[in-house]
């Protein structure tokens, strides 16, 4: 009969240790990026965004990196990345929730696997392939349309409205599919048609998983940046209207990273900065809604 | 449609017709050892501030087979559970009291787990085998435990699955899947899988709970046989193969053993009050 | 069951159908919801379709030898060599970050305490790390990479920066993998007497491959379709690179290639063909992923959800 006290075999159990750590240390490896992309962006950021003033940066309307002396006002951009997000959520969201209900609840098993697939590819193609259809179709289009050059804001918005439409279609399905069937079958057996039942009762018991994924999709707009860069003409003015040209905040990074030096370098950075922190509240709301969301058991 | 209904009375005839089989009324009648396997003392579990077992008191025979009765949420799975701590890999359980295997304390910081669960095997509710050949299914236990050598495998393989009488069954195809086998032969993979690393314990969770009644009388045959090896205890929610196939029972209600003596008695004049209205049929 | 059941299945439901469009009829509101529904899902595909079939039509006819010469020169835009580096940025990215990833949703997962604080502050920052904009990374690397480190736009900066991209992705997938194994299976280890590693590696990893590989597909289609956080960590020369510090040379990948020929404005046949070959890349690391993931929920024992 074997003895079953330990420690029989130490090796093992210095092993299994070990291991432990070393997961952990991977576990931790994104704890780290992230502070480490905190660092070192606000810590060349900031400095910027001081030297520049506070005011002057976020509010002022006037980007001249090369005039003399220079001027740093990011608020164009910031009003630009707010309205192209705005446009591009006006159009995706609902287009994309109620094909998120056409998934869930009007189609059948075949249709909902083949638009599946579809929509899995439409997440999967690249920003540059959207932003060179948007570059030889929308902008010629709405060039013709209202005879502008046609890279503008509209471009941007449609741009985004459609690279958004993966995001909110798959997360409003999960939400949509995850409301219980007896929700359903309540509102069929006081009388109400398929539709009605799914529209007054299923999507709004969905709501707050829905609501998830719009910030998401506003995440991904506002954070999109080769498509836009190709669609939207990148003037550093602040937008007058929607079919003229405007420059968002990613755009202003992506357009002039590529020369800039010194403060010019630092002030794009800074735009990093201002673009992170929009983000990580973003985030941060994502995150609460997500978690907030309705527990389906009556409580 | 008939022929369906005819099926059924077959099975349940069948069934309750091996509650007087010679084989079986010679097995409880065969004489027990005296010789104590587990010793249960003062044994109270809580898993956060519920007490899932109170105050359980109890020894458990070598070469018998115990079976632990009683409706669900009772703790005789827990108890089970307690007898190779399985209960450790539940974060907010908290166990008092002791147990001991042989003499041993198997509750203490200075054991090897993975040494008692050796010693201690385990087959569960549902079947389990590991998404694995069969071979490999039966060699991962001697496999963990450092036998690495093809030849002894081999033997080792075959020896246990013939103990768990599925060797003809599964001879040609032992590189296959092991999810490609029946429910039943499925559990009795499980079983020989416990068997390989060679366990003085087994421990069966309500191991028929899943299977149709053929399955299930196969399982019963093979515990029995099993027991002149084994100490086996087995959590069942069905009084009727209690019965057919064990020595001891204990019966448990709200964490606590209410009687634990030898099947029959306990079956024929419960002294217990709740024991009867359980076993009647009252409650449960 | 029978041809006639089957027959005489499909005309009831048929009938039902009818039924159904005639009660929709009487509900006006309801045929609206229904419609635009249906107009929804339209648009969706109609728009995918008409980017593939555009993009399609207008590639394939510049789809020709030079294209894919083995060196790129001014005249015939080959692709070869951004091809060949995103090949070499990929396989090198995922050999950073798929140990990582993979090591750290098996701490997520298979050790941790899931109520523990560490555990919050970790699921916590890999939600941050998937929300961050490439175009943040991309600054991220040109700061500590490219300068910080002093690596230059280099093939390592790119990788590294890629690296870190993708690193979110492959942790959830893993994540997700593991979960999708049965606790029965890891029951039944440790009821053998076999140790968390053992059961971790024996066990779980291998039945949780598939999806872990369906997870990197899609990490290699997300580094294959990246631009925004190569172009200025990799830089954007059209060349393989070779000899010893060839992990230094800058290099350009296929997306950045056709961000180039597209926004020189010059060559837009050769960007639709370059687009073309972005496109069945992805398309073919799609098929795979999905392949894989329908494989993790067969070997999980999961029945076949549709998706």
């Amino acid at each position: 009969m074997n003895a079953i006290r330990k420690p029989q075999v130490r090796g093992n159990r210095i092993k299994e240790l070990l291991m432990k750590v070393i997961f952990l240390s991977a576990a931790l490896f994104s704890t780290a990026a992230v502070l480490i992309i905190c660092l070192f962006l606000f810590a060349r950021g900031i400095p910027a965004i001081n030297e520049i003033g506070w005011l002057n940066f976020l509010t002022g309307t006037r980007w001249k990196p090369s005039d003399v002396p220079p001027s740093f006002g990011i608020l164009p951009m910031i009003v630009g990345s707010v309205y192209a997000t705005g446009l591009a959520i006006a159009m995706g969201a609902p287009v994309g929730i109620l094909a998120a209900i056409f998934i869930s609840k009007f189609s059948p098993p075949k249709i909902r696997r083949f638009i599946n697939a579809a929509v899995g590819l439409m997440a999967g193609i690249p920003s540059v392939v959207y932003g060179y259809f948007g570059m030889v179709v929308i902008v010629p289009a709405i060039g013709r349309t209202f005879r502008v050059s046609g890279a503008s804001l509209l471009a941007a918005g449609i741009m985004l409205a459609i690279m958004i439409l993966p995001t909110i279609i798959q997360l409003s399905v999960s939400a949509i599919d995850a409301v219980p069937a007896t929700y359903y079958e309540g509102a069929l057996a006081v009388g109400a048609t398929h539709e009605q039942s799914v529209f007054r009762v299923v999507v709004p018991a969905a709501r707050s998983g829905v609501l998830s994924a719009i910030i998401l999709g506003v995440g991904r707009a506002i954070g999109e940046t080769m498509a836009v860069t190709m669609v939207i003409g990148n003037q550093a003015v602040m937008p007058e209207s929607l079919i003229r040209g405007a420059r968002t905040m990613t755009t202003n990074i992506i357009t002039e990273m590529g020369y800039a030096v010194d403060l010019h370098y630092d002030a794009l950075i800074a735009t990093g900065v201002v673009l992170f922190v929009f983000i990580l509240i973003i985030n941060f709301s994502f995150s609460i809604i997500k978690n907030r969301g309705i527990k389906y058991d009556g409580s | 449609m008939t022929n369906n209904e005819i099926t059924m009375e077959e099975i349940l005839g069948h069934d309750v017709a091996r509650d007087l089989t010679d084989d079986a009324v010679l097995d409880i009648a065969a004489p027990l050892s005296d010789k104590i396997a587990f010793e249960i003392r003062d044994l109270d579990l809580f898993y956060g501030d519920f007490q899932a077992l109170k105050n359980v008191n109890m020894d458990i025979r070598q070469n018998a087979i115990t079976t632990f009765i009683g409706p669900s949420g009772c703790g005789k799975s827990t108890l089970l559970r307690c007898l190779n701590r399985m209960n450790d890999l539940i974060e907010s359980c908290r166990i008092e009291g002791s147990i001991s295997l042989y003499g041993e304390n198997i509750g203490g910081n200075n054991i090897d787990v993975n040494m008692l669960r050796k010693r201690v095997g385990m087959v569960f509710q549902k079947p389990n085998p590991f998404p694995m050949s069969v071979y490999d299914n039966v060699a991962y236990g001697p496999r963990t435990h450092g036998i690495r050598s093809r030849a002894k495998l081999d033997d080792l393989v075959e020896s246990v699955l013939r103990e768990a009488v599925l060797w003809d069954e599964v001879k040609d195809s032992l590189r296959k899947s092991a999810l490609a086998l029946s429910g039943g032969q499925q559990q009795r993979l499980c079983i020989a899988r416990a068997l390989a690393v060679r366990p003085d314990v087994l421990l069966l969770d309500e191991p028929t709970s899943a299977l149709d009644p053929i399955s299930t009388s196969k399982i019963e045959d093979l515990v029995m046989r099993l027991k002149s090896t084994y100490t086996i205890v087995m959590v069942t929610h069905n009084m009727q193969q209690a019965v057919r196939i064990s020595d001891e029972t204990a019966f448990f209600l709200l964490g606590e053993v209410i009687e634990m003596t030898d099947t029959k008695s306990l079956f024929a004049m419960p002294a217990d009050r709740r024991t009867e209205a359980y076993i009647t049929g009252r409650f449960g | 069951m029978t041809v006639a059941d089957h027959k005489s299945s499909r005309r009831e439901l048929a009938l039902r159908k009818r039924h159904e469009w005639r009660t929709l009829l009487k509900h006006p509101a309801s045929l609206i919801m229904r419609l635009s529904a249906y107009f929804a899902a339209i648009l969706t595909v109609g728009v995918l379709l008409y980017l593939l079939v555009h993009n399609i039509f207008r590639g394939i006819p510049h789809l020709n030898a030079d294209l894919f010469a083995w060196k790129y020169t001014s005249d015939n835009l080959s692709l070869v060599p951004a091809l060949i580096n995103t090949l070499i940025m990929t396989a090198f990215a995922l050999i950073l970050a798929v140990p990582i990833g993979v090591g750290a949703a098996i701490y997520l997962v298979e050790y941790s305490q899931q109520t523990s604080k560490i555990i919050r502050v970790i699921r916590l920052t890999t939600e941050t790390l998937a929300g961050i904009p490439s175009i943040v990374y991309g600054l991220f690397g040109s700061l500590f990479f490219v300068r910080f480190l002093g690596w230059g736009l280099s093939l390592l900066a790119g990788t590294c920066t890629m690296a870190i991209v993708i690193l979110p992705l492959v942790i959830r997938s893993t994540e997700e993998a593991l979960i999708a194994v049965p606790d029965a299976w890891r029951e039944a280890s440790y009821a053998l007497g076999a140790g968390k590693l053992r059961t971790v590696f024996k066990v779980v990893l291998p039945a949780a491959i598939p999806g872990i590989l369906a997870g990197i597909i899609l990490a290699t289609g997300r580094i294959v379709g990246e631009s925004a956080a190569v172009m200025y960590t990799a830089g954007s020369v059209p060349e393989i690179p070779g000899g010893q510090n060839f992990l230094h040379d800058p290099v350009r990948t296929l997306a950045v290639h056709m961000y180039v020929l597209s926004s020189e404005g010059l060559h837009p046949g050769s960007a639709y063909a370059t687009g073309l070959v972005l496109m069945v890349m992805v398309l073919i690391l799609n098929t795979l992923s999905r392949y894989f993931a329908k494989r993790l929920r067969v070997k999980a024992g999961q029945k076949d959800a549709n998706e």
